[in-house]
């Protein structure tokens, strides 16, 4: 019978704490100089674009990768010295790992449960993970979703206190990302600590209690999704086009009420605002004063896809 | 928690995976079947088979041909004098006569079989021109077990079968499961290394045994070749043959990211083994300086070794060699790729 978490309570609080890692490939800094810490019990989001030093990061604390400089410590132990000790402890989703395409859900989770000393059953495994009807499937056979799910079900496998996801949702629907933070949510719950790494926006929003942003190998911002938001000092973006491509000056933009920051792209015009209430009538009328046709507007709340934009004045998903 | 748990489900894994490859049981277990029945029937031994000789087309032929037909023992062709020059290359006789006084003999000199039949056509020419024998031996014609072609070719087969699945076996599995970083997803739970090297060579020894019987058996079923020494005794060397290239599947194995750049490592190392260490000829045909070279080859050890049990009914005292050649690829070739070896 599994009796889920059993947690040393002389354990300090920190999960998670790396002092200046640095990681270089060749010429390329892939990771230069990060200092984070990780709370017990903390689902912490690590959140930029492709080729900022996310996964380095997360597979310099998963023990994979050495760093050239820095200390990393993980639930107070070093990789250098606790290895075989702390490789229990853990349960680590890596972004391209495939399974073995031949051999069923259940023999996957009988063969990952074996490597710990303890954790719940396969069947328990498959509760979790809501895979019970793929049981004797064969992993080749399974959807994207089912796939993610049985690969977090073996990350889980040995009871994990800690629990490394390198971007667990990319490529999935919505529905199976949506399952995918319900087991994550469980999990945490249960006192379990995350690191995630996204670049998806709203996954971060939905599940961390922090996230930090990177860029270039570097934490550009770090705070709860709440936090960093309030930091535009914007809580909407209005955004809008004017038929014929036609534009208006940012300085008769910048005028309008509670506009705190204009910016263009191809496409459309952003005005990250504080009092959207105020904005928009301000915005209609000027456009009705010069005779301009809007072909496309829209409000949204501001998101840290927002933040991220604002710090680095690129878009996440452009690469 | 059970200690060997891990290694148990490792091994069952790769099993699974195994048989569940259709195409990889086909090549394990069914090629060397065929391979047997097909190379069985085109040498299935005939016994005495009279000698064909061809006696150009001019003044004197039909003498000739009497004389070899009342002595018996040849299959006559008569050849149009301007075929004469062909008829041996092409393989229509393996020797032709030139009647003429004396007569002239044709025949390729870099062939037994033309050899052969030179001395037999002559013999029946001179002791009907009236050479009488010095003495009439007594002709004991005999058929030794284990002296057929098909007797030579099975443990040839057999060793060409281990190497193959030893090194596909082990070296496939290693490059496919890391360039799906599987290997490396291994390495982030606790499972020991060597266990994951240690299942590979296990999951090896089962399909070995059933791959063994079922060729051996084949054989002795369908052509009659039977194990003349001890069979513990070729269980042994197909157990030490398996290790051996294991090791060298792992070795091959041991950096390689690609299936392609392991398919053609493996090539690289099995052909020049297909073609030197006599699975369907002979070593000794090749030159006495390869020799040495030859011999210190693994496969050449296990087929020599094999041969000796199965052919000859030794046991593996009089085997030391060959079993330490094997032994020392074997060890060398794990050791240096457990220093080699890419888990990532």
């Amino acid at each position: 019978m599994y009796h889920g978490y059993n947690r040393g309570v002389s354990s300090s609080p920190v999960a998670l704490n790396c002092v200046g890692v640095v990681k270089r490939y060749g010429a390329v800094v892939a990771v230069n100089g990060l200092d984070l810490q990780v709370l017990r019990g903390e689902c912490f989001g690590l959140l930029g674009p492709n080729g900022a030093g996310k996964t380095t990061t997360i597979e310099i604390l998963e023990g994979l990768l050495s760093a050239d400089a820095g200390a990393v410590e993980v639930l107070g132990q070093r990789w250098d010295r606790d290895a075989d000790a702390l490789r229990p402890r853990l349960g680590i989703q890596l972004q391209e790992t495939q399974l073995a395409e031949k051999l069923t859900v259940a023999e996957t989770l009988r063969l990952f449960r074996s490597f710990y000393p303890r954790g719940p059953s396969v069947e328990h495994l498959l509760d979790i993970v809501e895979l019970h009807s793929k049981r004797d499937a064969w992993v080749s056979k399974l959807s994207g979703g089912q796939k993610q799910r049985l690969s977090v079900a073996c990350a889980l496998a040995g009871d994990p206190e800690l629990l490394f996801l390198d971007e667990p949702t990319t490529g999935l629907d919505p529905q199976s990302r949506r399952q995918l933070w319900t087991v994550l949510e469980q999990f945490g719950a249960r006192g379990g600590t995350i690191l995630i790494t996204t670049h998806y926006m709203d996954e971060a929003h939905e599940l961390c209690d922090r996230v930090g942003i990177m860029d270039q190998g570097t934490l550009i911002a770090l705070g709860t999704p709440r936090e960093l938001v309030a930091s535009l000092g914007a809580e909407h973006v209005v955004e809008f086009a004017l038929q014929h491509g036609s534009r208006l000056e940012d300085a008769v933009l910048s005028a309008l009420p509670g506009v705190r920051e204009v910016r263009s792209d191809e496409t459309l015009t952003h005005l990250s605002t504080s009092e959207v209430h105020l904005t928009l009538p301000a915005l209609l009328d000027t456009l009705r004063d010069r005779h301009a046709a809007l072909s496309q507007l829209g409000t949204h709340s501001a998101t840290l896809e927002d933040v991220f934009v604002t710090l680095t004045g690129r878009q996440l998903r452009d690469e | 928690m059970n200690r060997t748990r891990p290694l148990i489900e490792l091994t069952l894994s790769r099993f699974r995976e195994f048989v569940r490859e259709p195409e990889a049981v086909f090549w394990v277990f069914a090629f060397p079947v065929i391979m047997t029945v097909a190379l069985g029937i085109a040498f299935r031994s005939r016994g005495a088979e009279p000698v064909i000789a061809g006696v150009v087309e001019q003044a004197g032929a039909d003498q000739i041909v009497e004389a070899l037909e009342q002595h018996g023992g040849f299959t006559v062709r008569r050849i149009a004098p301007a075929d004469a020059d062909r008829a041996v290359r092409d393989g229509r006789a393996p020797v032709i006569v030139v009647p003429g006084s004396p007569p002239k003999y044709r025949f390729d000199e870099a062939r037994a079989e033309s050899q052969v039949a030179r001395l037999a056509v002559d013999a029946a020419l001179q002791r009907a021109a009236g050479r009488a024998d010095a003495f009439t031996p007594v002709q004991e014609p005999m058929q030794t077990v284990g002296s057929r072609y098909i007797d030579w070719l099975v443990p040839g087969l057999l060793g060409m079968n281990i190497m193959g699945t030893g090194m596909w076996g082990v070296g496939f599995s290693i490059v496919q499961a890391r360039s799906k970083k599987l290997l490396k997803r291994l390495i982030a739970t606790p499972m020991k290394k060597s266990h994951y090297l240690l299942s590979l060579v296990l999951s090896r020894l089962a399909t070995l045994t059933l791959e063994v019987v079922i060729i051996v058996g084949f054989a002795w079923l369908a052509f009659d070749v039977a194990v003349q020494g001890p069979v513990w005794a070729l269980a042994a060397l197909a157990l030490l043959g398996a290790l051996s290239f294991g090791g060298l599947g792992l070795f091959v194995a041991s950096r390689a990211r690609t299936i392609e750049a392991v398919s053609g490592l493996m090539n690289l190392v099995m052909l020049p083994m297909w073609v030197l260490s006599g699975v369907f000829f002979a070593a000794t045909n090749f030159p006495e300086v390869m020799q040495p070279l030859i011999h210190i080859l693994p496969l050449t050890a296990l087929n020599d070794a094999m041969r000796a049990v199965v052919n000859e009914g030794r046991s593996l005292d009089s085997l030391l060699p060959q079993i330490a050649i094997l032994a020392a690829w074997g060890s060398i070739s794990f050791v240096v790729s457990l220093k080699l070896f890419r888990w990532q």
